[in-house]
This record gives structure tokens, C-alpha cells and sequence, in this order.
């Protein structure tokens, strides 16, 4: 527990995270880690966490040491797509019993990590650790390490006992892994001043494939995605890119940082959801190779892509606009990075009446302040049920949010689009974009509202009659 | 009689059980304004809460003590505490049902204990209904859960009858966890048909059958109300459906002398043909018009599909009353149970006509399946049934990647009746065409006439 102790003190002070950095040192080095309020919280724990993270590399076996609870509930359930290996998508458990919680599940794990070996022959085992061996202390180091010398290839111990902390906490535990175990570890077979790492980038509904074709006109290469659609591989060798974007969330800010202190990897925060942004992160990924060597012209090149990209993207949008100008919505969601999608959804005409800001620093109100160009509500703490009142009385025609309050909005009979990690669309890149706006379309005019809206007739002739009552 | 085999894995690969901690959460949700609290760490209630959305498609009412490491280790008192103080102020319930995970179960935290001291110091919590239940993840699957959680309603909450009341048309249902809240819409009906007055615990037709409300609350909306739950005793029967129940019954009958009959399973021509007689001898009215055309229909469609039936090789992975009904039902449309596997031990596995059931996962069925003509499970055999070029119907819990998980009725005559439809359906829609290959003599005979001259 103690390696764990420290490993925990140290992704919490990261000194990449601008938002840590602003606190006073005192509470720097409590870092992100909330404490947790009991019959109050929401959301996923660290094993959550770097699950999210690291099961998106789809040729290794992801096993997971602990009893059902924590596999047997969420395994296949994330959208991560993979162009070629399927490993990634079967589950694989101790399923730790009572005899374990005897006599320890060491010599258990370090069975199953050769029954994987036989059947499938990975190029390497993850191994998660989680609350119960954690707190029976199963060493998990010890079992990887004994299980790699066994079997000839790596076993990668992934210390992410749920009760350690939060989601964000577990990203950040699980890079740590990979910054240990495995990036470094092998050589690619070729470079290139074009190769890049993509880092906090999941390919969830295949959104990786909306900017590959960009990067590949370009002739920019992913050396390693980490972790969408990535191959072990390509991870091992990614300390040999020319430079790295990160991807939205701060989650896994310490790999970004680390592969810059370890390897001269510059690195910048990029997104690819909205159309400027999208731009923005290619013109920035172009200017850092040419920085680190690569041929000038190619930021002509890039240049030349983004206009016509951007064109292509806005002739797409142009229909949407008479059909969805002045329509109003409630955008309801975590990151402040969602917010590249409120300038294309402000563009055509869109209206934001209100929006959350329970997860944001004072640095992001205001820049969705700055953002939202008119007076929008902004809602610290929004309960549902006040949420659904809202909606009941029309004070959006669409709500934007994350699965948690879909069904605030559909029991409202308000139309709902998913723009989180679960939805069902893929909205990345100028294309993603488009689909976006179609999306918001077809939910706006679905022919059912009006349909579900509509009181029943006994319900009406109630009402008529209580009327005529009234008036008699 | 199928001998129960324990598969000899080390690791478990495709798990198909779930843990007794959500098992006894969805119990808990058949509670009117209920708040189900997983005592662990935030992980359990949240994995269990994102599967439950993802199954039956509603909001979810499901908290956490929110453990953190040092709380597991000194003791969860406190989490406890603060987290049913924080509930009772937040979401107002009138029941807030704990269980245990494993982490809480390994350090002992005593419940029961805490409940007494919390009682003593937090008269706020005076007008909620508190049931504990233990329920650790490393023993037993979702069913042992669910049954533990009614029997643990049972003990705490039901109240002794003072003296025996007169004959009662109130009937207590003990449904298995296996029951949709479209079986239980199905069974209230039949029940109300004979003139009597069935009240379901569990009763996730209220609060899980994906209705609108007209309001929204962040606990349950809909179930058996905990004043229900205390009146079980002056009921005139108990039912209980599936064998994982039979325990809650007793539990009954011991408490207050409510007699009770349990049926394995309510699928199938002969399991409601005992229903009917049971009701009708019990509420003394003779089988409704209805039912007699229901039975009608449903032989009718015996017929129909047994064609398509007979000879098919099924492979089957479910919890153990879920398990049983379904083959048993295969097996008297004139299916062959090709393989079987289950998630935990249980005396329904005994009647099941196959020659091993095993104790394992969904790879233990992928390795037995091949060459049968349907997978039945949950939405978990995707992957497998789609390596294998096998057809899969789903069935249990997760269901994520179809509609209506919630109203998938296979109880009474009529549920019968549309389930022969829906499996009948899936055969006929896997027949092979006829080409002029498919009657070709096997081995060295295997060369066309015609070539084999030719060469």
C-alpha cells in the first residue's frame, strides 16, 4: 500500500495541471481527489477509472483480479472500437470466492495469468488490482512480476483499488502503469518526422477514424494512440514520436507531461469536437513537428485541408440553420472542453438558455461566459427533480447532457441528445460536427413529441368538463 | 438429472453471474419510494447503477457509503451514518434498504449494530424503514442477493398478526428476481381474475416497468409500500415463484402463519395449468372464460411451432430458476438441451433433463455451444454467439442491446404462447435453403457423379 500511497500523492500534485497549480500549495497536494460525500456521490471509482483508460488497447488481455462486483458488471460495455484485434472485448476475471479471501488470492491470479497466456498468447497481460485483494494484500507486483518471468512476456500490475479514489484518479493511476511498465519498453520499425501520439483519445463509436483520414492526407502518422484502437506495440514504442496532443480531458495529463520530461515529446491540449478546434489542433500538430524537423511545406498543406475542410463542413451545416435558428437548449455537462461544440451549435443559430457549472474553475465561467453570447443561466447545483421542472414547463426545446439525466429529460417529453462518453454518435472532426447538427435535427423534429405531448382524450373532456362545471 | 459440474478454470473469462449486492439493490427497487444503499466503495453502486440504466432504460435510484481505503479499514460506522442521514435528507425516502459488498464483509462491519446505534441517535431516521442485508460479492450470484433482500424485508418488517383474521382475498407474491415487471403486470392480472388481491414483493411492476410519471423523484416511483410489506401477514396464501424464493416463504409462514405454495416456474402448459387449478381452489371461482380460450390458444401454438421445434439443439446459460425454466419449457416443445451453465447452486438444477450443468461462465457455454441451433442468455453471448454464427435470443439481465427488456412476458398462458412465437420465430428464421450440395453423400462418395466421370 505504500508504493500505491505514493504513487496517489504524486499524480494528485501534477504540476502539468494548470487548475492544480493555481491552488495554494497546502491544497496542491491534496490535488483533484474529492473527498467523497456518503449517500451523496455519483460516479465511478479508480478501477472505473483506469479501465476507461487502458481497455481500449484492443491485442492484450485485460484481467481483472477481484470478486464479480467489479468485472461482472461492466465488462463490453464501453463503445471503444478496434480496426483489427477483438481480445480487448473478452472479459477476464479471478471472480475471487471465499477461499480466496482465506488464503489469499496470490497463487489464484498467478494461475489465471497462464491459463490466458495458454489460450491466447497476448503480446501482454494488464492485470488490475482492486478493493478486496487490496485490502487482503495480494502483492500484486509480485504476482506480475513472477507471472512475467513464468511466461516470457510482459504482465503489467495496474494498482487501482476502487476505494483509492475517484475516476479521474484512476486515469491517472493507470498512465502511471503504462509510464512504468510499458512505453520505452520496445522499437518501432521504422520512424518518421511525421509520428505523433494522440494521448487521452479512446476511439469510442470508431470517433478516431473521423480524424485519421485527415492526419493520413497529411501524412501525419499515429505512432501510438493512447489508448484508442491501440496495439501493445505501439504503446512500447511510442517514446520514439516527434511530438504529442492531448486530447481534451486533463485526464492523462502525467503521460503527456512525463513523455515530454522523459523523451523531449512536446505536447500540447487539443480537441478535435468543433469545427475551430478541430482546425486548431491540427494546425498546432503541424506546427510542432515542423518545429521537431519535419518539412516546412506542410503546414501549407495543413493549411490548404483546414479551408477546405471547414467549407466543406459549413456547406454541410448551412441547411440546418433555417430549420433549427432560434431553437433553445439546455446544455448540461462535465468538461469545459464540450463547450467547442457550443460555437457550431451558436453558428447555426442555436440558442443556449442555460447550462451547469457545478464541475467548472472560475477560469471556465468565465470563459462560458465569454462563450454564450446570450444571457444564459448558469446552474451550480441543479437537482434533477428541479431539472425536470424546468423542462415540464418549456423552458428548452432540447436538452444536451450526459446519460445520468436522460431520463429527467424524455420523462419531460423534452427531446434529449446524448454528448457524453456513452452516446451513440460519433461527433469528432469536421464530419462528427455535421453529424452532430443532424442529430439535434432529428431529435428536434421527430414526429413523436407532438404525439406523446398530447393529453389523453378522457383527460381533456375532464378538463372541458370541470370547465363547463365552472362556468355553469 | 443432470449432474452439477464446478468448471476447473482458474480465471473466469465472459462472466455470465452478477454480484448478490445488485441482486438485492433490484429487490430493494420493487419498494415504493425507495432508496437501495450498497455499503462499499463508490465503484459497486456505480457499476451496478450504469447496468441497471442500461437494462431496463429508467433512472436509477442507488447510493453508496462511498468507502474510502482508510474507512475500510478503521470501520464503515461513519460512512454508514452520514450516508442514511444524506439520503434521508436529500431523497426523503421511506425505505432505504443497505447491503454489503465485499470489501464491507471482509472487515466485518457489524449492520445490524450500526442500525441500533444510528436508531438511538438520529430520530430524523424514525419514519424510514432501515433493512440491512449481507450480501458479499465473493459467494453466491444476483439471485442469492435477491432472495436474502426478501427475506430480509420479511424479518424486519412484517408484522406478527396478533390473532387469525378472517379468510382474506389478500394473496402475497414472492416473485424470483427472474420475472420481468411485465411477468408481474401478467400474474396480477390472472390473480385479480379470480376475485382475489395479490400484492407482489418485490413489486418492480410499480417502479421498473417504464412508465410517466408525473413527477420526478430521486427514489423509486411505484412498488410495494413499506405499510404493504408489513400487512403481508394477513394474507390467506403466499405464492412464490421460483425455487430461490422458497426460503422468504417459510420465512413468512414461520412469521405469521401464512401458508404458503411455491411454483418452480410459470412457463409452459402444465406449470399454468397448476396455477389455474391453485387459484381456483383457493378463491374458490372456476377458471375465468378467458384463461380456458388462453389455454386454447396456447395448444394451438404448441402445435404450430412444434415443427420447428423438435430436434433442436439449445445451449442455455442463466441463473439457476431462470435456467430451469427455460429448458424445462425447450424440452417440452421438444427441444435437446445441448449445454447448460449457471452462475450458483440451487435444487432447480435438478430437474433440468441434460447430462451436466456446469458452474461457470460464457466461455464454458462458447466451448459447449458449437453446432446447436440457439444460444439462450444475456446480452453477454453477443460476442459468442456471433463467433459460433449462432442465433441468440435474449433473455435475463444485462439485456442492453435490444427494447423492452422490462415487458419480455414468458409467464401464464398467454406469455407461453408469444414465447413460442419469438424462439419459433428465430428457427425459422435460421433455416438453411436447400442447394443441390446438401444431400451429397458423405467422404470419398463426396464427388459429383458428373465430375467424377469427367476426371
Amino acid at each position: 500500500m505504500g508504493t500505491l500511497g505514493s504513487k496517489i500523492q504524486q499524480v494528485l500534485n501534477e504540476p502539468g495541471c494548470a487548475t492544480n497549480q493555481a491552488k495554494p500549495s497546502e491544497e496542491r497536494k491534496k490535488g483533484c481527489n474529492k473527498l467523497l460525500t456518503p449517500g451523496a456521490a455519483a460516479g465511478g471509482c479508480a478501477f472505473d477509472g483506469a479501465k476507461i483508460a487502458l481497455q481500449p488497447i484492443t491485442d492484450v488481455a485485460h484481467l481483472i483480479h477481484g470478486p464479480i462486483g467489479c468485472e461482472g458488471h461492466s465488462w463490453d460495455a464501453r463503445g471503444s472500437k478496434s480496426s483489427g484485434p477483438l481480445l480487448y472485448r473478452t472479459s477476464f476475471t479471478t471472480a475471487m470466492n471465499e477461499q480466496d479471501i482465506i488464503f489469499g488470492g496470490e497463487k489464484h491470479l498467478y494461475q489465471a495469468i497462464k491459463e490466458i497466456v495458454n489460450k491466447h498468447n497476448p503480446p501482454a497481460v494488464f492485470v488490475y488490482q482492486t478493493c478486496v485483494p487490496a485490502m487482503i494484500g495480494d502483492d500484486l507486483e509480485a504476482v506480475c512480476k513472477a507471472a512475467a518471468k513464468k511466461c516470457g512476456k510482459p504482465v503489467i500490475p495496474i494498482n487501482v483499488p476502487g476505494f483509492a479514489g475517484s475516476k479521474n484518479l484512476g486515469n491517472k493511476l493507470a498512465g502511471e502503469a503504462l509510464l512504468d511498465y510499458v512505453i520505452g519498453t520496445e522499437e518501432p520499425e521504422e520512424t518518421t518526422p511525421y509520428d505523433i501520439n494522440i494521448i487521452g483519445e479512446y476511439n469510442l463509436l470508431g470517433e478516431q477514424w473521423q480524424i485519421k483520414p485527415l492526419l493520413d492526407e497529411l501524412g501525419i502518422r499515429i505512432l501510438a494512440s493512447i489508448s484508442g484502437d491501440a496495439r501493445y506495440h505501439q504503446i512500447a514504442c511510442s517514446h520514439r514520436a516527434r511530438a504529442a496532443m492531448m486530447v481534451c480531458s486533463k485526464a492523462l495529463i502525467n503521460v503527456a507531461r512525463k513523455m515530454e520530461e522523459r523523451y523531449g515529446i512536446p505536447f500540447f491540449e487539443g480537441s478535435f469536437y468543433g469545427i475551430g478546434d478541430t482546425s486548431d489542433s491540427l494546425r498546432k500538430l503541424a506546427r510542432l513537428l515542423v518545429e521537431r524537423g519535419a518539412p516546412a511545406e506542410l503546414l501549407e498543406r495543413t493549411e490548404a485541408l483546414i479551408e477546405r475542410e471547414e467549407a466543406r463542413a459549413w456547406r454541410e451545416i448551412a441547411p440546418y440553420k433555417k430549420r433549427l435558428a432560434g431553437k433553445r437548449v439546455l446544455l448540461f455537462t462535465g468538461g469545459v472542453k464540450s463547450w467547442s461544440v457550443v460555437s457550431a451549435l451558436q453558428e447555426i443559430g442555436l440558442i443556449i438558455t442555460g447550462t451547469s457549472v457545478k464541475k467548472s474553475t472560475p477560469d471556465d465561467k468565465v470563459r462560458i461566459k465569454e462563450l454564450i453570447r446570450v444571457d444564459a443561466h448558469m446552474y451550480e447545483n441543479l437537482k434533477p427533480r428541479e431539472m425536470y421542472q424546468m423542462l415540464k414547463e418549456a423552458k428548452a426545446d432540447i436538452m444536451l447532457s450526459g446519460g445520468r439525466t436522460q431520463f429527467v429529460a424524455l420523462k419531460a417529453k423534452v427531446p434529449w441528445l446524448d454528448i457524453n462518453q456513452e452516446r451513440h454518435h460519433a461527433y469528432a472532426g469536421y464530419v462528427g460536427m455535421v453529424q452532430l447538427i443532424r442529430e439535434v435535427d432529428k431529435a428536434l423534429s421527430n414526429p413523436i413529441w407532438e404525439q406523446v405531448r398530447r393529453i389523453a382524450p378522457w383527460e381533456s373532456a375532464k378538463a372541458e368538463n370541470a370547465l363547463q362545471l365552472h362556468i355553469a | 438429472m443432470a449432474k452439477v459440474v464446478v468448471t476447473q478454470k482458474r480465471c473466469t473469462v465472459n462472466p455470465l453471474k452478477m454480484s448478490q449486492s445488485i441482486g438485492a439493490a433490484l429487490a430493494f427497487m420493487g419498494v415504493h419510494n425507495a432508496m437501495p444503499l450498497l455499503h462499499g466503495s463508490q465503484g459497486c453502486t456505480s457499476f451496478g447503477l450504469v447496468l441497471f440504466v442500461r437494462h431496463f432504460r429508467e433512472a436509477i435510484p442507488m447510493q453508496t457509503t462511498a468507502m474510502s481505503e482508510v474507512a475500510t479499514v478503521l470501520g464503515g460506522f461513519e460512512n454508514v451514518e452520514q450516508a442514511l442521514v444524506n439520503i434521508a435528507e436529500r431523497s426523503k425516502p421511506a425505505f432505504v434498504g443497505i447491503c454489503t459488498t465485499g470489501i464491507s464483509e471482509i472487515k466485518g462491519d457489524d449492520l445490524q449494530g450500526f442500525m441500533k446505534m444510528i436508531r438511538a441517535t438520529h430520530s430524523e431516521l424514525d419514519s424510514i424503514a432501515l433493512v440491512d442485508v449481507s450480501t458479499p460479492d465473493f459467494e453466491g450470484a444476483f439471485q442469492d442477493g435477491w432472495a436474502a433482500a426478501v427475506t430480509r424485508m420479511i424479518e424486519e418488517l412484517v408484522e406478527v398478526p396478533l390473532l387469525i383474521t378472517h379468510p382474506s382475498k389478500q394473496i402475497n407474491v414472492l416473485p424470483g428476481c427472474h420475472l420481468t415487471p411485465g411477468d408481474i403486470d401478467k400474474l396480477r392480472n390472472i390473480i385479480e381474475d379470480f376475485g382475489l388481491d395479490p400484492i407482489f414483493l418485490p413489486d418492480l411492476s410499480g417502479s421498473l416497468d417504464g412508465h410517466i410519471p408525473d413527477e420526478f423523484t430521486p427514489t423509486t416511483m411505484g412498488g410495494i409500500t413499506v405499510e404493504q410489506i408489513r400487512k403481508l401477514g394477513s394474507s390467506s396464501y403466499t405464492i412464490a415463484i421460483g425455487e430461490q424464493m422458497r426460503g422468504a416463504a417459510i420465512t413468512l409462514e414461520h412469521r405469521t402463519g401464512v401458508p404458503y405454495r411455491l411454483f418452480e416456474r410459470l412457463t409452459g402448459l402444465a406449470a399454468n395449468d397448476e396455477l389455474m387449478s391453485f387459484l381456483s381452489g383457493i378463491s374458490r371461482v372456476s377458471v375465468p372464460q378467458k384463461y380456458r380460450r388462453q389455454r386454447s390458444q396456447l395448444i394451438d401454438a404448441m402445435l404450430d411451432g412444434h415443427f420447428y421445434f423438435g430436434g433442436k439443439r439449445v445451449a442455455l446459460a442463466a441463473e439457476p430458476d431462470l435456467l430451469s425454466a427455460m429448458a424445462l419449457w425447450l424440452c417440452e416443445m421438444g427441444c435437446e438441451i445441448q449445454a447448460a451453465v449457471t452462475t450458483t447452486q440451487s435444487p432447480a438444477l435438478e430437474r433440468i433433463s441434460t447430462e451436466e450443468i456446469v458452474l461457470g461462465d460464457l466461455e464454458d457455454l462458447e466451448m459447449r455451444a458449437a453446432g446447436a441451433d440457439l444460444i439462450v442468455t444475456h446480452s453477454h453471448g453477443r460476442q459468442a454467439a456471433e463467433r459460433l454464427g449462432i442465433p441468440l435470443f435474449r433473455i435475463g439481465m444485462p439485456v442492453f442491446d435490444r427494447l423492452g427488456a422490462n415487458h419480455q412476458v414468458t409467464v401464464g398462458y398467454q406469455g407461453t404462447r408469444d414465447l413460442i412465437f419469438s424462439v419459433g420465430n428465430i428457427f425459422l428464421a435460421s433455416a438453411h435453403e436447400p442447394t443441390p450440395e446438401t444431400w451429397m453423400p458423405p467422404g470419398d462418395n463426396a464427388q459429383p457423379f458428373a465430375s467424377s466421370v469427367m476426371q
